[in-house]
């Protein structure tokens, strides 16, 4: 209990002092995650509406894979991740290993199922109110898709509010490719992590109290830029 | 509303950093990036050499490994069998040693199994083992684990057929001190964590000074004949620095609380 109560202490004067570490780390955890985000949703939501316009005989199982995925082991995918980079990898002649270009390629292998099965299952329900319109009006398969992501926008933001949510918070998978160096891979989880082996629970918890206060007002700003829950605009 | 969320994605996609004119990668084991000795070096070495080193903090198993497969240009690490195998496969070009510290026994300041009154470090691991108290050792095939199952051969005993008691939690460590904190359990420590760690609870250092107990760090640079991106060329600049007069005096006036953690003694080429 004394560590809670000097964590929050800690963290409240790491954040009044604007402590110069700690802005850095910040900043970094929200530029990889946000760049993690955006290239993953680029990948799921087109993927998500294609699974819902279009009929092939595999669907099926890609959407049941995609929605297992989600529980996609983060130590695994770093794993995977740091022996197809490292230098005697194939991918090694890139020399990705331990920047954070690999973090984020990280990431977006553990949020892109995550996000794709949530839009999925957003569009679908889109897609049953649509059919019979989209049908009749005798449109291509593109402007069904771009209809479909475009009114259901709303959906598509929790989607990747949660995919951004897990990406900010994991550690797993970054810690082994990104190496947790100093002023080069160091993010708000991993220097948790650090913290936690040092012993020092009180620097360790301030660190994650800054997370959990970063992800809220990432939310929050998210929502405001794009006037959610305003009367007049869906 | 796309466009505002776009664009401020993409000016924090952007976004970089100032680097140093040379930028290497250096593995190194827990126990030395925990005694905060890296702290002192790297921003000397940073303004003599104009060279950023960047750490990568990990057992010495891990750091071996990434050595092999180029992933950074030198290691400095402790276990010298492991060491001297690396370079004889040709990983490494050689082997210089630098400085060493040592391993101390902690444990519950009650001390059930007597470790206080030891006469060696054998002797401590026999009244451990003897009085089955409990003990957590790394179990991550690092440095520090290596020493211990060492240790454990020269007691005669064999660490694999040991009872509940023993707990190898396959950890750094701070994250076993951690573990034998809240077991209230015996632990094999480099000096240099245990004085920096701030969670001590019940525990206290019970026996140390055996010479068997010293650790000796050597720096590796990686062979740039196995592969040819690596930059030998800073490793070396970085082993003559380590191994200069100013090195010297940092290392050995390195203290906490005032204690000496590590003694400089790499030899002059």
């Amino acid at each position: 209990m004394v560590d809670l109560w000097s964590g929050l202490v800690q963290a409240f004067w790491l954040v009044v002092t604007f402590n110069s570490e700690l802005v850095e780390i910040a900043l970094r955890s929200l530029r990889v995650s946000f760049t993690a985000l955006l290239v993953a949703s680029l990948i799921a939501m087109p993927l998500a509406a294609i699974l819902a316009v279009k009929r092939f005989r595999w669907r099926r199982v890609v959407i049941a894979v995609l929605n297992a995925l989600m529980g996609l082991p983060p130590v695994v995918v770093g794993l995977v991740v740091y022996v197809l980079l490292s230098r005697s990898g194939p991918l090694g002649v890139l020399g990705l290993l331990f920047t954070p270009t690999a973090m984020v390629i990280a990431q977006v292998i553990i949020i892109v199922p995550l996000i794709a099965s949530i839009a999925h299952q957003s569009l679908r329900d889109l897609w049953q109110e649509y059919h019979d319109l989209l049908i009749s009006m005798n449109v291509t398969q593109m402007q069904k898709v771009t209809t479909l992501l475009w009114d259901a926008r709303r959906a598509l933001l929790t989607a990747a509010l949660a995919g951004f949510g897990r990406a900010i918070g994991e550690v797993g998978a970054i810690m082994i490719v990104g190496g947790n160096i100093d002023h080069a891979t160091r993010v708000l989880t991993t220097a948790i992590a650090l913290e936690t082996g040092k012993g020092d629970f009180a620097l360790a918890l301030a660190l994650g109290f800054v997370l959990i206060a970063l992800a809220i007002s990432v939310s929050l700003a998210i929502h405001w830029l794009s006037r959610t829950e305003r009367e007049g605009s869906w | 509303m796309i466009r505002k969320l776009s664009v401020a994605l993409c000016a924090l996609a952007i976004g970089t950093a100032a680097q140093a004119a040379d930028v290497m990668k250096m593995a190194v084991t827990t126990s030395f990036h925990n005694s905060g000795l890296a702290e002192v070096l790297l921003p000397e070495i940073l303004t003599d050499l104009d060279l950023e080193v960047q750490l990568l903090v990990v057992g010495t198993g891990q750091a071996l490994k990434l050595g092999e497969a180029g992933d950074v240009d030198a290691i400095l690490v402790h276990s010298r069998a492991a060491e001297e195998a690396f370079v004889e496969q040709g990983f490494g070009t050689h082997r210089r040693e630098i400085m060493y510290n040592d391993f101390v026994f902690i444990g519950p300041e009650a001390d059930p199994a007597g470790v206080k009154a030891a006469e060696s470090a054998v002797d401590s691991l026999q009244k451990i083992a003897t009085a089955e108290a409990n003990f957590v050792s790394r179990g991550d095939d690092s440095g520090t684990h290596k020493m211990e199952l060492s240790l454990w051969s020269k007691a005669g005993l064999d660490a694999g057929t040991f009872g509940d008691w023993y707990n190898a939690v396959g950890a750094g460590m701070g994250a076993a001190l951690n573990t034998a904190a809240g077991l209230d359990a015996y632990i094999l420590s480099d000096r240099a964590s245990w004085l920096n760690f701030g969670n001590k609870a019940d525990l206290g250092l019970l026996y140390s000074g055996d010479p068997v107990l010293f650790n000796q760090y050597a720096f590796l640079p990686v062979n740039p004949e196995k592969h040819g991106h690596v930059r030998n060329d800073l490793a070396m600049k970085l082993e003559d620095w380590l191994t200069s007069d100013k090195a010297k005096g940092l290392i050995d006036g390195y203290t906490i609380g005032g204690e000496t953690l590590f003694v400089f003694n790499a030899e002059p080429m």
